[in-house]
């Protein structure tokens, strides 16, 4: 992480560990870094910080290396760090809130291959209601380059009838599509 | 006869639809009603809640409130997936009014919380079903070694999914397997996560998850992984050859849904009950039980 001068990030960022507490509804500041999160993180080995870490950076104010960390893109929100904390605080939850402020903050470069998943994936909710996975699958391999990614897949999941060629449309299209902009006029997006 | 709601989720069509096979018969079989929720929607699942806190509740919350149309107290989701995000919507909706006007007011219709959510495994494994089923047993799977696998979503975080079940080690399915005449193991990782949701975006991550469980399930001396989520259910059975490819094992474990092995032991046919669609053969479990 090289060399942090932590008088002037504390002065800097004070405001966002507020915010992440105030968005996310947990108090980090309980934390006394017992790293119960991190003993049990089953994707800790492909972080860069471990999850207690990440809580310790938040309250030394580091959110720009909070924010560009591989770690909120590992997490798989399975939840088992916010199950076992000692201290009640949903990490997972921290996690999520930390994901949409580097999505807002344009740091988002390390979870790139999440959001692009992540948006493919609501846009086809939004046009169709349900998830339409052989849309997502293709149309999330065009925007990563990744084109084969899963392709193996494609043929044995049609022929066991676990792949719809076309997507289902609900009669409620209309109110999903009012949700996502009426969301987007309130957030100011 | 018990009567409940049902949100099949998106994935229950598709690449659960041996979930879906399987639940309607075992359902008709014990005198279970299910009311499918009129046209829901998409619960959002992680990509909602990774990316706008409010999505993540209005989303789930419509089809709650579709839910609050049908005359039912009561609403199932047998995906875990889906059923955590409706479990998120009434833990945070029921402590936040101002939440929960600002949820509604995304909603053509509101979302009351008339209809309280039911976990799926408890339907089975509740005193009264467990000994309907013990009475209809008709192919008991006694000596068939199984280990079942709840994966995160249906047990964490307890106080969310508001589930009575030990998040660490919960009982409900070994309780169903155990009435049908199984051997439920014990191993330890029940609940650990298998890492479905990093299949798409960093695979060799899911992939060292997806090994540890199988594994562990083989060591444990498995004869089958018993699942309750479709995510896992795929991510273990499909992936499994991609698993094995790359650590140079050879596990072939089948990974069949808790409503198959019900089924299974109803003395349905494994053909209505999906046998046919899980990718790893079935064909050891349905000898051992004697269904082939």
């Amino acid at each position: 992480m090289g060399e942090v001068n932590f008088s002037q990030v504390m002065e800097q960022n004070r405001s966002f560990v507020d915010k992440v507490i105030e968005k996310s509804g947990q108090d980090i500041r309980q934390c006394y870094q017992c790293a119960k999160c991190s003993g049990g993180c089953p994707g800790s080995f492909a972080m860069d910080y471990l999850p207690n870490q990440i809580i310790r950076m938040l309250m030394l104010g580091m959110k720009e290396e909070v924010l560009k960390s591989q770690t909120i893109w590992v997490c798989m929100g399975c939840n088992t760090c916010t199950t076992r904390c000692i201290r009640d605080i949903e990490v997972a939850h921290v996690m999520d809130t930390l994901r949409q402020e580097a999505i807002k903050a344009g740091y988002a470069e390390k979870g790139r291959l999440v959001t692009i998943f992540n948006d493919v994936f609501l846009s086809t909710i939004r046009s169709y209601g349900r998830l339409f996975e052989a849309g997502l699958l293709m149309m999330n391999n065009m925007k990563t380059g990744n084109l084969f990614k899963d392709a193996q897949f494609g043929l044995p999941m049609m022929l066991k009838g676990k792949a719809k060629p076309f997507p289902h449309r609900i009669k409620g299209r209309k109110e999903i599509k009012n949700i996502f902009e009426k969301i987007k006029r309130m957030e100011g997006k | 006869m018990p009567k409940y709601a049902l949100y099949p989720g998106c994935s229950l069509e598709t690449g659960g639809i041996e979930y879906g096979m399987s639940s309607h018969a075992v359902a008709h079989a014990l005198g279970i009603e299910f009311l499918e929720v009129p046209d829901w929607n998409c619960c959002g699942a992680s990509s909602a809640h990774m990316t706008d806190h409010l999505l993540s509740l209005a989303l789930p919350a419509r089809v709650l409130a579709l839910a609050e149309t049908l005359p039912v107290t009561e609403m199932v989701a047998p995906c875990a997936a889906c059923h955590q995000r409706f479990a998120a919507v009434e833990y945070e909706l029921s402590r936040d009014e101002d939440l929960k006007r600002k949820v509604n007011s995304l909603l053509e219709r509101p979302y009351t919380g008339k209809v309280k959510l039911r976990s799926y495994l408890d339907i089975f494994a509740n005193p009264e079903t467990l000994e309907e089923i013990r009475k209809k047993v008709k192919r008991s799977l006694k000596g068939l070694k199984v280990a079942c696998y709840y994966g995160c979503l249906f047990v964490k975080p307890p106080k969310v999914v508001n589930y009575v079940d030990d998040p660490e080690n919960p009982q409900a399915m070994d309780n169903i397997m155990r009435a049908l005449g199984a051997e439920p193991l014990p191993w330890p990782y029940k609940t650990e996560c298998c890492g479905a949701s990093l299949g798409m975006t960093k695979e060799e991550a899911c992939t060292k998850l997806c090994n540890d469980i199988l594994k562990i399930a083989k060591d444990s001396g498995a004869d089958c992984i018993v699942a309750a989520c479709p995510l896992c259910q795929q991510n273990l059975d499909m992936r499994q050859i991609s698993v094995e490819k790359k650590y140079g094992t050879q596990y072939r474990m089948p990974i069949p849904f808790f409503t198959q092995l019900i089924g299974l032991a109803l003395g349905l046919d494994p053909k209505t009950l999906g046998f046919k669609k899980l990718f790893v053969d079935p064909a050891g479990v349905l000898r051992k039980v004697g269904a082939a």
